[in-house]
């Protein structure tokens, strides 16, 4: 009924509500990529040599690449000369130790942003490295961190102070040459978040990163490495919004977890970049290589996201079950709306006996939103006794949107038990009635029915991240059935 | 407190209402008793606004108001209660937090104090007393699973939750077996009082002994062909609906 898509539409066009730009002066690198840019961002963060290789090595192998084309996504060339590879905000020579020492600007910018650091100090007890543009600029806690061992640092400051640390791990579960994103970002990359939690050590709080892109034409190559030893605990949270901006931004980042023996990481997402207006012009394109390694006996690694923004999503985080018994789980929410488009999923590689994996995808498509799952099972000959779970359900709001799902299973031992449950389904407007008929208004209805359909992955995120979640599903879905 | 005059209404190209008239007085418990297809629920959807039912004449005024302007949630909010003949499951969303929506959107529009979570578990539990639900159930998702007879009961307690003006039952006792019917009935009479008027949809005359109108009335062909007292019901029940099709209201 053409009313009813009207109204559907009416209900999804809804501004991002985080459309704002601060004006920073910045210290930025002409645009253009080659091999003495990077020489130039590994002299600025006074790099050692054997990372300079590292670099030019995958930049090398990036050289040699093409860009990935088999995603259900659709955009013109990016062109890698016109982006510029660093920029840093323009403050004293020394980083700041305090909040006090944070360009207030900036503070006024997260604040807008409903990201009070000083609050989140006092009362979340959550230690944040907050990531503007490419430096990082605060980071609180550490002292409690410090206590329990655990190291909780920019990138930046992890190849300075524990450079063996980096170099032990770093490249080891996403290796300079994975994909051509993977291999730019590991040419270039400029900071990002480092985490080392030793044996049998319990992270004392949940570690929070807030990413947001903020300059014109400067990509986001973030860096993220996550070490869990024998036995220890973190849980991380990352969580990024990004201001209005005319044209396309590129962010392509890498994460990387390790977890040893009996070691346990979660890994959450709640991501929110600027999608693009109701057209698709501008908007943020989110290329990301995310990729954790069971590599010890027991261990788990568990990623859960939620993905509203960005114009296009290029994202599969992903677990590598090397240990026996050890276990990954994939826990998403994918929405798009208006022209955005997303193709996402998950790759559990079971290689060792007994490795278990839980995938459950929910996509969420309304407007024009094109939702693709992509997901990758592959059981080794090696992996005798693996299990796996995977659920991908799609709701469709409205009805000119898409979702795709795209499994693929390759099982090499006999003894493996693969499971596949996928379904497609809209808002029916028998719920929205039901709900109406109850005194609640349609937008409200549409979000407590989307957020039902989400449920099972919205009770694996932190507590106050769920909350954050499910407004900011409403936020973006404001406006989507009749 | 409900007047529907001369009430026309289409489906597509089907006209299924030809003209009902009924009026529904304060604190009044009315039957619509009528075969297959006479046009009963069509009535019931109409009175909560469910779209695709095209008013093509006739007139609906709930309290001296037009009824027929308002959208569905706006007529809940004055105290319109439909209780579904199929209720609707809700996937993970959580009967309590439905509850408490609806709940809070209709106090919201009265201009009272919304509840928090611990004032609506007070005020919610007293409420599951009605249906002789248990607390296990407000944590379940809405219909979800739920057996016919608990999805009859569950939209009872939202009605004693609401709390409305102008209850209509749709044809609430259907698939229930006999304890259910009672617990259900049970609940209704209690809630009856002399500022709720029920409207009852039903085929067959045993809701009616649990739960004794004022007035019943035969719908046949889309428009009311009789009207009388309890006993009415009675008499359908031994003689059928067909003696009275092509009968004018009486």
């Amino acid at each position: 009924m053409a009313s009813d898509n009207q109204h559907i539409e009416d209900l999804v066009r809804k501004d991002y509500a985080a459309g704002f730009f601060t004006e920073l002066e910045t210290d930025t690198v002409a645009p253009g990529l080659s091999e003495e840019v990077i020489r130039f961002i590994s002299a600025k963060k006074q790099e050692p040599e054997w990372l300079l290789e590292w670099r030019l090595a995958a930049y090398r192998e990036w050289l040699r690449m093409t860009p990935p084309n088999w995603a259900r996504v659709k955009h013109a060339p990016i062109d890698f000369q016109a982006i510029s590879y660093y920029s840093a905000p323009k403050s004293r020579k020394d980083a700041p130790k305090s909040l006090d020492e944070v360009d207030p600007k900036l503070l006024e910018t997260y604040a807008k942003l409903g990201i009070p650091l000083r609050e989140q100090e006092m009362l979340a007890g959550v230690a944040v490295d907050a990531v503007f543009d490419s430096v990082s600029v605060a980071t609180t806690f550490k002292d409690r961190l410090a206590k329990a061992g655990v190291i909780f640092c920019s990138f930046s400051e992890a190849v300075r102070e524990y450079p063996e640390l980096v170099r032990q791990y770093l490249g080891t579960v996403v290796p300079v040459g994975d994909n051509y994103y993977a291999a730019l970002n590991s040419a270039v990359f400029t900071d990002g978040s480092f985490c080392f939690v030793p044996k049998g050590v319990r992270c004392p709080m949940e570690l929070s990163t807030y990413f947001r892109i903020n300059a014109a034409n400067t990509g986001q190559f973030e860096r993220t490495l996550i070490i869990a030893e024998a036995g220890s605990h973190v849980s991380y949270l990352e969580g990024c919004t990004a201001p209005r901006r005319d044209e396309n931004q590129l962010h392509a980042a890498v994460v990387e977890l390790v977890a040893l023996d009996d070691a346990r990481i979660k890994y959450s997402t709640v991501q929110n970049w600027y999608p693009g207006d109701a057209e698709g012009r501008g908007g943020i394109y989110n290329f990301v290589t995310k990729r954790g390694e069971c590599r010890g006996a027991r261990s788990s690694i568990s990623w859960t996201q939620v993905e509203t923004g960005s114009a296009i999503t290029w994202k599969y985080p992903s677990c590598v079950l090397r240990g026996d018994d050890s276990v990954g789980e994939f826990y998403s929410v994918a929405l798009t709306n208006h022209r955005q488009q997303a193709d996402t999923g998950t790759k559990m590689i079971h290689l060792g006996r007994n490795t278990r994996s839980t995938i459950i995808s929910k996509g969420i498509s309304a407007g024009h939103g094109q939702n693709a799952y992509r997901g990758l099972v592959r059981i080794a000959a090696t992996a005798a006794g693996a299990r796996n779970h995977t659920q991908c359900d799609s709701l469709l709001l409205g009805s000119r949107c898409g979702a795709h799902t795209l499994p693929c299973i390759e099982v090499r031992n006999p003894s493996a038990k693969v499971e596949h449950e996928a379904t497609t389904s809209r808002i029916s407007e028998d719920q929205l009635f039901y709900c109406q008929s109850r005194g609640i208004g349609t937008e409200d209805a549409v979000n407590m029915i989307v957020n039902g359909f989400c449920r099972e992955v919205f009770r694996e995120l932190p507590m106050e991240f769920a909350v954050e979640a499910q407004k900011l599903l409403g936020v973006s879905l404001e406006g989507a059935v009749g | 407190m409900l007047d529907i005059n001369d009430l026309q209404v289409c489906v597509g190209d089907r006209q299924i209402l030809r003209g009902l008239t009924l009026t529904i007085g304060e604190g009044e418990v009315h039957a619509i008793m009528g075969p297959n297809g006479s046009g009963k629920s069509t009535l019931a959807h109409v009175l909560a606004g469910r779209p695709g039912y095209e008013v093509t004449g006739g007139s609906i005024r709930f309290k001296g108001e037009d009824l027929l302007v308002l959208a569905p949630e706006e007529r809940a909010r004055q105290g319109v209660f439909l209780a579904f003949q199929y209720p609707v499951e809700v996937p993970g969303v959580n009967n309590t937090y439905m509850l408490k929506a609806a709940l809070n959107a209709v106090r919201k529009h009265r201009g009272e104090q919304e509840l928090d979570a611990m004032e609506f578990l007070q005020f919610v539990k007293k409420r599951l007393e009605i249906v002789q639900m248990n607390e296990s159930f407000l944590s379940r998702g809405v219909n979800e699973g739920f057996s016919g007879g608990e999805k009859k009961r569950n939209e009872i307690l939202q009605m004693a939750v609401l709390e409305p003006v102008l209850a209509v039952l749709d044809e609430t006792d259907s698939g229930l077996d006999i304890d259910a019917l009672r617990i259900v009935a049970d609940g209704v009479n209690q809630l009856r009082s002399a500022a709720r008027s029920f409207l009852l949809v039903t085929h067959y005359q045993r809701l009616l002994e649990y739960i004794v109108p004022d007035q019943v009335h035969v719908l046949a062909d889309g428009r009311i062909v009789k009207s009388g007292g309890p006993e009415l019901a009675l008499e359908l029940e031994m003689r059928g609906y067909d003696w009275l099709r092509g009968q004018d209201a009486a």
